[in-house]
């Protein structure tokens, strides 16, 4: 299922989107966007609320459908009628701001279903599997739990051990602490770090900026719909070209 | 008070009359065991149907079930028992209630399943989604168990309105409690076979509604 | 064909339509005012049953619970012939109308006195609070804060059990109110021929589809508050 194009693969890039542009009745919300994502890279997202972060990485994994532009994952054409969009949505790993866990199933529940379902394991390969990536998160000793018994930074680290089992190529973070007490919001953070040290590739919408400036590679600033500036992390935070970067930053570190 | 109890509560009458009740409550027992089921799965057919993508498909279903639930029941079963014998089928009393109850209950268990449904918050179908499974899967394992889980309270509460419905069908003469209940009482001029009727029908009944009042108080 | 014919010809047939249906007609305006005064008696009486649980007395509550219990299982019908065969005989006659409305009333009570206790229990108790440490009494809580909340809470559930029950006004017909069904059953054995029922089908549909319709639109506006 894996058809590697030329260019794609020449460049590197394991998620390329290029000129994405989504319209939501009235509001076009993306006015050709392009994000790209080079293996291992843990790239920022940031901008202010509408800009459309959240509209962006959801035309990643076509839980929104781009009404046009590219998207491709490690060379495959993800919007081709011939791709398996479920197949390839395993390859993605996607995490919520409100969590979205699943509250009839336990956390060991949450994590095995898309292993069993999507992946068809078998129920003993599956909760071995859950059970390591439930560790991974620091939150293997609550796997009988269920979400409604855990505070909101427990229940984002399953949802993060959900995502992870799956073994994706990169995980896409929709604000994954905005809706966290900011005592809870470092346990997170920390979580993320660990997966960057293992080399996993991740595309993060949010406000953490400090996060931001210690652990990612680049960042893309997007407000209205457009990429305003993106580069690395250092360049952006010291000495971002656009006016309108450097005013958003002074603002978000307050 | 003696004439209380000999017309309601005379036992001679009861002991004459008991096998006709106990063969009216083996028909009811029979009837609910048919009837539930055809309600409660052609309930989920319906809520498909009217939740589809398709408007086409859509605005019928909801039209059928606005229609279908402002039928009394009783007029339903008439009209399909005196209606089926001109579409050449010759059913007996007991099919014609069948898919009488069918339209009537697949219409309100469709509108509580979609209640359900619409309950279900929408980042469960995107999380379920984004982890690779199918719209089926999505709905068997995720939304639906949620939506089934919002609504009990009403899915159990629609079930007893079921098997109280059952009762609709003596007028069809099927000969399920009531009927044979009303019969003993014409035969012996004694109201007590109706007494133990009712008797039955609350001790059965009861526990449930006990339990769905509990429930609904347990879920708020 | 020849069966379709004949099903026109039983079902839709124009001569005997004209023929009954003033006859059905007036089973119409019987079904309205049974109606109309079922679901008035009925809700009040919830309303109040409602409202006497909130005293908390045992010596009230086990009583109300027991009707309330007892008039959610049993089913419509039987209520209906119990009353209607065996009260003659103690005694107490009524005429079949008054029968069919002490039935339908006492079941409607009964369903809505759990709607309106449930809403009563979900209006915050800090409402209580906020009124008695004001100074109000406890009647005066009740009436002027509690229940318009309740109420609120309690119109989506209430107005489709209300349309439930007064569907069972058709059971009438079993214990001879000449109400629509009564009427066009009547009507049908009068003439041999089944369209006085189709009009009567028509007519209940005529009725009560609005007030389904009226009773969705009902429950989006008071619903989206509750969530």
């Amino acid at each position: 299922m894996l058809t590697p194009t030329g260019t794609a693969t020449a460049q590197g890039f394991l998620l390329e989107a290029l000129q994405i542009r989504k319209t939501f009745g009235q509001t076009e919300v993306l006015k050709g966007v392009d994000l790209q994502v080079k293996a291992g890279e843990l790239v920022f997202l940031i901008g202010p609320s509408g800009s459309g972060k959240s509209t962006l990485l959801r035309c990643c994994n076509r839980l929104e459908e781009p009404d046009s532009g590219t998207l491709r994952l490690d060379g495959t054409d993800l919007l081709a009628k011939a791709t398996d969009i479920n197949q390839m949505r395993r390859k993605i790993g996607m995490v919520f701001q409100s969590f979205n866990l699943y509250p009839h199933l336990t956390v060991l529940g949450n994590v095995t279903l898309a292993l069993r379902q999507v992946m068809k394991m078998t129920r003993a390969d599956a909760e071995a599997r859950a059970l390591e990536n439930l560790e991974l998160v620091g939150m293997v000793e609550k796997a009988a739990a269920y979400p409604a018994q855990l505070s909101g930074g427990l229940q984002q680290r399953v949802g993060i051990a959900r995502s992870l089992a799956l073994q994706p190529m990169l995980i896409l973070m929709d604000e994954p602490t905005s809706a966290l007490d900011p005592e809870l919001v470092e346990s997170v953070l920390a979580v993320i770090k660990a997966l960057r040290d293992r080399g996993m590739t991740m595309v993060i919408a949010s406000h953490e900026m400090n996060f931001a400036r210690q652990a990612a590679d680049r960042v893309v600033f997007l407000e209205g719909g457009q990429v305003v500036e993106a580069g690395s992390a250092e360049q952006m935070f010291t000495a971002a070209q656009h006016e309108r970067t450097r005013q958003f930053l002074r603002q978000a570190r307050h | 008070m003696d004439l209380l109890a000999a017309e309601f509560f005379n036992w001679a009458v009861i002991a004459r009359v008991w096998p006709m009740l106990w063969s009216g409550l083996i028909q009811t027992g029979l009837l609910c065991l048919m009837l539930i089921p055809i309600g409660v799965l052609g309930g989920i057919l319906t809520m498909m149907l009217a939740t589809s993508r398709y408007r086409l498909v859509r605005w019928p279903t909801l039209m059928a079930i606005d229609f279908f639930r402002s039928f009394p029941p009783l007029v339903l079963i008439i009209f399909v028992y005196a209606g089926i014998p001109f579409l050449g089928v010759q059913v007996p009393a007991m099919g014609a209630v069948a898919v009488a109850f069918f339209l009537n209950a697949s219409s309100y268990y469709g509108e509580i399943y979609r209640a359900g449904m619409k309950s279900v918050p929408k980042g469960q179908a995107e999380a379920a989604r984004s982890t690779g499974m199918t719209a089926w899967q999505t709905f068997a394992f995720v939304t639906f168990p949620q939506a089934v889980r919002n609504v009990l309270p009403d899915l159990l509460s629609n079930t007893i309105e079921l098997v109280k419905l059952t009762t609709l069908a003596s007028v069809v003469s099927v000969p399920e409690l009531l009927h044979s209940a009303d019969l003993a009482r014409s035969l012996t001029y004694n109201s007590s076979p109706l007494i133990v009727a009712a008797g039955i029908y609350l001790v059965v009944l009861w526990p449930l509604v006990r339990l769905i009042s509990r429930l609904e108080h347990r879920l708020r | 064909m020849e069966s379709w014919e004949r099903f026109v010809f039983t079902f839709f047939n124009a001569e005997v339509a004209a023929r009954y249906w003033p006859q059905v007609l007036e089973g119409l305006w019987v079904t309205i005012f049974a109606g109309v005064a079922v679901v008035i008696t009925g809700i009040t009486l919830g309303m109040l049953l409602a409202a006497a649980r909130t005293l908390g007395w045992k010596a009230l509550n086990v009583p109300i619970l027991i009707f309330v219990d007892v008039f959610r299982a049993l089913p419509p019908l039987a209520i209906i012939l119990v009353l209607f065969f065996g009260l003659p005989n103690v005694g107490i006659v009524l005429p079949s109308l008054v029968v069919l409305w002490i039935a339908l009333g006492a079941v409607l009570a009964a369903f809505s006195e759990e709607v309106f206790w449930a809403g009563i229990t979900s209006v915050p108790p800090g409402q209580w609070m906020a009124a008695r440490s004001t100074g109000m009494t406890f009647g005066q809580t009740l009436f002027m804060v509690v229940m318009p909340q309740a109420v609120r809470l309690a119109i989506p559930p209430l107005t489709n059990r209300t349309i439930s029950i007064t569907k069972n006004l058709a059971l009438g017909s079993a214990i001879g109110v000449s109400e629509i069904l009564g009427q066009a059953n009547s009507a049908l054995s009068m003439s041999s021929n089944a369209t006085p029922l189709t009009m009567g089908a028509f007519l209940y549909v005529v009725v009560f589809a609005p007030l389904i319709m009226a009773s969705r639109l009902l429950e989006r506006r008071y619903s989206w508050g509750n969530h």
